[in-house]
């Protein structure tokens, strides 16, 4: 199943005021943060999620840690309340530098769509975005595929897939994995 | 009796330490005038910082306004005298109604008490620091997105640290004194908590053997150590320490007795200055030039 937030309704809604289309503030940010988990916690227990930044005219480093960074360590963790992916669309060099700064300040990565595919941006092992990449490019792989693909041993492929799985970066079925962003729709 | 305080002719960070200098010997509830007769120009750090020196008196202090018709009509589009009311007694003449359609002011004197109010600020500034960044400044669409992250952390720095409002105001001139360029310049002062108390609310903060003003400015601005322990804590200061670097601009940050400064290769500033006079709470000023040659791309 796939979700799309529009992340600058999410902001009026959280403001209660059309005027503001800026992602400012600390209290902003867990304010949307908070609004996006409500809006998760109404989906199917499984869900790839679009975060649409496509509106929002900039964002700064307190909010991008509390709606990027937070949302993502949140969904990383086991004791997150679903299962779910995310996939960020319409991030643009107005939003680029804080969120760059709050994913390398937290070690963290995110899927991004942009006009020629989906990147991973931010902290990857090379390991990690060598899988990530030829995962994308098969569009389901077993740890034996990948290992087969990128040359490297299956228990490796096996451990790293399970990484990207646990960072939200792949999706993981039946001992499958497909890459978040491809097959989106 | 009152202490009369003399503002300098010229007021900016540098010379606004005079004014600190004659405010130190004297206590809190003593009754001072603020003079400003004679004061022809003053930055928006001085301005601000005059509304914030109000803020630490006791005793509601009075104000003697520029006697200059030209230096006052300035102070009045800044919305100087708007807040100056509000902080002081004022005396002499001076223009009660802010005029419209000052193109050098992108934000006029602002209060920020609360974090809505740095929405109202970043938005106001957005579409008249575009023009003044591109245009006149010279530099890439780059510069204006990360100036408004730069005016909106620092303004955010208020309301989490200094435990009560401040003051923030935003102003293009053409800096002919000391570089010969235009600049746009943020200023933002408090007269609260200061970095060196709000670093010691830290859960768990063991203060160094060489705890003070200075060494919590350096804590907070070069080591983006914040009074919280949340690791995306700190970024704000770090994120405008970047941006003026990238944009060779100048990034000072006063506290206490001491002030930091991220020096660019244009000024002769020093990189910390300690022993100033006391001054509660913390005064930011950033300043980004004019580019020149390849600076504009970055």
């Amino acid at each position: 199943m796939m979700n799309h937030i529009d992340i600058s309704s999410v902001l009026r809604q959280t403001l209660a005021c059309d005027l503001y289309s800026n992602l400012v503030t600390r209290p902003t940010g867990a304010a949307v943060r908070g609004q996006i988990e409500v809006l998760l916690g109404e989906t199917a227990e499984r869900a790839l999620t679009i975060i649409d930044f496509s509106q929002v005219s900039m964002i700064d480093f307190s909010c991008a840690d509390e709606v990027v960074a937070k949302l993502l360590i949140r969904y990383a963790d086991d004791t997150r309340p679903h299962d779910a992916y995310f996939l960020f669309r319409g991030v643009s060099e107005h939003h680029w530098d804080a969120i760059e700064a709050v994913l390398e300040r937290h070690g963290l990565a995110l899927a991004l769509e942009q006009d020629d595919g989906v990147q991973l941006m931010g902290v990857l092992s090379d390991d990690e975005r060598r899988a990530w990449d030829a995962t994308y490019r098969l569009g389901k792989v077993d740890a034996n595929d990948l290992a087969a693909e990128i040359q490297m041993s299956v228990g490796v492929a096996q451990e790293t897939l399970d990484v990207l799985a646990q960072r939200r970066l792949v999706m993981c079925a039946d001992g499958e994995y497909v890459a978040i962003g491809r097959n989106n729709g | 009796m009152t202490t009369v305080i003399t503002v300098p002719p010229s007021l900016d960070d540098h010379s606004f330490e005079q004014v600190l200098e004659q405010l130190a010997p004297l206590a809190a509830d003593e009754k001072i005038l603020v003079d400003a007769r004679h004061t022809r120009w003053s930055s928006p750090y001085g301005l601000t910082a005059l509304l914030t020196l109000a803020q630490t008196r006791a005793e509601r202090p009075t104000l003697a306004v520029p006697e200059l018709e030209d230096t006052a009509s300035y102070w009045a589009r800044a919305a100087f005298f708007q807040h100056a009311e509000t902080v002081y007694d004022l005396r002499g003449s001076y223009p009660k109604r802010r005029e419209a359609g000052e193109s050098q002011v992108l934000l006029e004197i602002t209060p920020i008490t609360k974090s809505n109010d740095v929405h109202d600020i970043v938005s106001r500034v957005q579409s008249k620091a575009q023009q003044i960044i591109k245009t006149e400044l010279k530099l890439e669409s780059k510069a204006i997105v990360g100036f408004a992250m730069t005016l909106s952390e620092v303004c955010q720095n208020i309301i989490e640290h200094a435990n009560r409002g401040g003051w923030v105001a935003v102003q293009s001139y053409r800096w002919t004194k000391r570089l010969g360029r235009r600049v746009v310049v943020i200023a933002v002062c408090d007269a609260g908590l200061g970095f060196r108390q709000s670093l010691e609310t830290a859960p768990g903060h063991v203060p160094s053997t060489r705890w003070d003003d200075a060494a919590a400015l350096e804590e907070a601005v070069i080591k983006g150590v914040s009074r919280f322990r949340e690791r995306g804590r700190g970024q704000g200061l770090a994120g405008a320490r970047n941006y003026v670097g990238r944009w060779n601009g100048k990034l000072s940050v006063r506290s206490g007795t001491a002030r930091i400064s991220i020096v660019p290769n244009w000024d002769e500033d020093l990189p910390l200055e300690e022993g100033l006079s006391p001054f509660p709470g913390a005064q930011v000023q950033v300043i980004i030039p004019e580019a020149v040659g390849e600076a504009a791309e970055r």
